[in-house]
């Protein structure tokens, strides 16, 4: 395990963990699709947040992960759909549907951008220009006042008549949801993934095998602006709002805690990182207002005890009882 | 649109005088230490916060100052000491760690100053503003000029002329060896990430006096810092004066001239730099 990568140690893909691995998933799924049940009413949407911001943290993933490349900017790539999706619906007044669409492009565009300027950097140089990268789209959304709304953000009517009501809409965004995920499990599973885990584990060795290294980091990256693109859609059509707050650094800090605290390199435990980090989000707020403090805490004591993640550590536990 | 003018000019030239003295101890830490402090702006804001309760307190701006740079040194040790010596050798946790580190402290801050602004205050002799060349400029905003400058020339003897700078030198190029030689390089990094600390204080306290301090500021003057050592190089002295003129400088035209997109006009030439030459300016493989 390299030292630049987070990634927990990765099992060679074996079969006989494969059957128990659908078991889980199947949970996983039966667990989402019963949870509006066992909900009072208002935590239905925070359910509904969880299944994005999974999104957004397996988007967060795919560079972590499967590239070792760990980006602190996709906040700003997800806000950047979530702004062009309110922004067409309510200022140009044109279909949402249009608007997702748009967003999606547009963030696989910002997605792209990034990717040329990061590709060439790795470890923490990559960290720290994807998070200025991801500044200056929060500089931009902050000061443009006249097409963003500055501070005060854009509000939107978003969300369709039909999909007012949160079960309605919770079921729908998981079963966009889980086409998403089934996507980015066959795109980290195909053979340009398992490419993508060769360049983390050794770049050079690849680049000798004939592979075109930057090329396969930059549809990486450009694929992962998709996704996170996704997720600011249905983020915009989630909230009916945007502000600054949506692509500012907090945000990609949050995806990748997210991301962490599932498991870097398990794409599935972003939903447990997610469910984790925004669980505690709303526990805590019900007792302090200190959020922050919680978020930083979070990130210390995982960095120092558990840098793998829930996931991962299960793994660990699992493969030592074994 | 309006045109720059000397004013303009020497306002960017004095907001990089400080951008250099906050980018200087970012640069050190991470140049010797590989530790990149995402802290290191939090570190700026409490070094304000002080600054301002101990000079409008005691009414002594140098003791404001001088208690700032101690506080968020002795900051710098528990964050050292305390903290990031269990992810030794772990670039990417120690980041991630320093970055918890930034929301836990500006949080505290909020708790123990709330969200007012705040602005350090001046000695009698340094308000009001001289007149040279027909241009009335205020006083403080040359004094940071001249504090900025000789940060520049001490660090630059401290690490050019003295055995703790050989050390740092040393220690930047190949840590192992000079552990090797009998060195205890523990005790150099320590020192040198409280003197990188202290100069977030130096800055905090000395920014707060003419860019007022406000909960957001940390954020703003990491990114700005973050620019600074990512044009100028890791661990370069030169490169984080180069790059601070440059951004200092960057940041004004973008103001005067394209009010909208000042981010832009500052992290865009940062960007091209960084995708011709990875390191910077003046970096140089580790």
């Amino acid at each position: 395990m390299s030292d630049r990568s987070l990634a927990a140690a990765e099992p060679a893909t074996a079969p006989r963990g494969s059957g128990m691995r659908l078991a889980i998933i199947a949970a996983g799924a039966l667990f989402f699709a019963v949870l509006p049940h066992l909900l009072p009413t208002y935590q239905i949407s925070v359910a509904t947040e969880v299944l994005i911001f999974a999104v957004l943290a397996m988007s967060i993933d795919i560079l972590a992960g499967y590239t070792g490349r760990t980006p602190l900017g996709h906040g700003a790539i997800f806000g950047v759909s979530t702004y062009v999706v309110v922004y067409w619906t309510t200022v140009m007044g044109g279909s949402p549907w249009a608007g997702m669409l748009l967003g999606v492009v547009a963030a696989t565009i910002v997605g792209a951008i990034f990717a040329l300027l990061a590709i060439r950097t790795s470890g923490v140089y990559f960290l720290l220009l994807t998070l200025a990268l991801g500044m200056i789209v929060w500089g931009v959304c902050l000061r443009w006042t006249s097409v963003t709304g500055g501070e005060n953000g854009l509000r939107g009517s978003v969300r369709p008549e039909w999909l007012s009501d949160h079960l309605t809409f919770y079921y729908v965004v998981l079963v966009a949801v889980a086409v998403i995920t089934l996507v980015m499990w066959r795109f980290v599973n195909s053979p340009f993934g398992l490419t993508l885990r060769g360049i983390r584990d050794s770049e050079s060795r690849m680049r000798s095998l004939g592979y075109n290294v930057p090329m396969h980091l930059f549809i990486a990256f450009t694929a992962s602006g998709f996704f996170a693109g996704i997720a600011g859609a249905i983020y915009a059509m989630f909230n009916d709002f945007v502000s600054p707050s949506t692509v500012a650094l907090a945000q990609s800090v949050e995806g990748l805690l997210m991301a962490i605290t599932g498991g870097i390199g398990t794409l599935f435990g972003a939903f447990i990182g997610a469910a984790a980090i925004i669980g505690l989000e709303n526990l805590v707020s019900l007792y302090t207002e200190r959020w922050q403090t919680v978020l930083g805490l979070m990130f210390v004591v995982i960095m120092i005890f558990a840098p793998e993640g829930i996931v991962g550590r299960a793994r660990m536990l699992f493969r030592r009882g074994r | 649109m309006s045109g720059l003018n000397a004013f303009q000019i020497l306002n960017g030239i004095t907001f990089a005088a400080l951008l250099f003295i906050v980018a200087s101890g970012f640069t050190l830490i991470f140049g010797l230490l590989r530790i990149v402090n995402l802290a290191h702006g939090a570190l700026y804001l409490f070094g304000g916060y002080i600054g301002y309760t101990v000079a409008s307190t005691s009414g002594n701006f140098a003791l404001g100052t001088l208690a700032a740079m101690v506080v968020v040194a002795l900051l710098g040790i528990v964050l050292d000491q305390g903290l990031l010596r269990f992810v030794r050798g772990y670039e990417l946790r120690q980041v991630l760690l320093t970055l918890g580190v930034a929301f836990i402290l500006n949080d505290l801050a909020l708790v123990i100053w709330g969200g007012d602004t705040f602005t350090v205050p001046t000695p009698e002799f340094l308000r009001g503003a001289v007149q040279f060349a027909g241009l009335f400029y205020p006083k403080y905003r040359l004094f940071v000029l001249v504090l900025g400058i000789l940060v520049f020339i001490l660090l630059w003897l401290l690490v050019n002329k003295t055995r703790l700078g050989a050390l740092i030198r040393a220690g930047v190029d190949d840590a192992e060896t000079v552990q090797a030689m009998g060195i205890n390089i523990r005790r150099v990094f320590l020192a040198t990430f409280m003197l990188g600390a202290a100069l977030a204080g130096l800055g905090g306290a000395v920014g707060g006096a003419f860019l007022t301090l406000y909960p957001s500021a940390d954020a703003e003057i990491l990114v700005f810092s973050l620019a600074v050592v990512i044009i100028g190089g890791r661990g370069s002295l030169v490169g984080a004066a180069v790059g601070a003129l440059m951004v200092g400088l960057l940041n004004t035209v973008g103001q005067v001239m394209f009010p909208e997109l000042a981010y832009f006009v500052i992290f865009g030439p940062m960007a091209l730099i960084l995708a011709f030459r990875p390191l910077g300016l003046f970096g140089r493989t580790a």
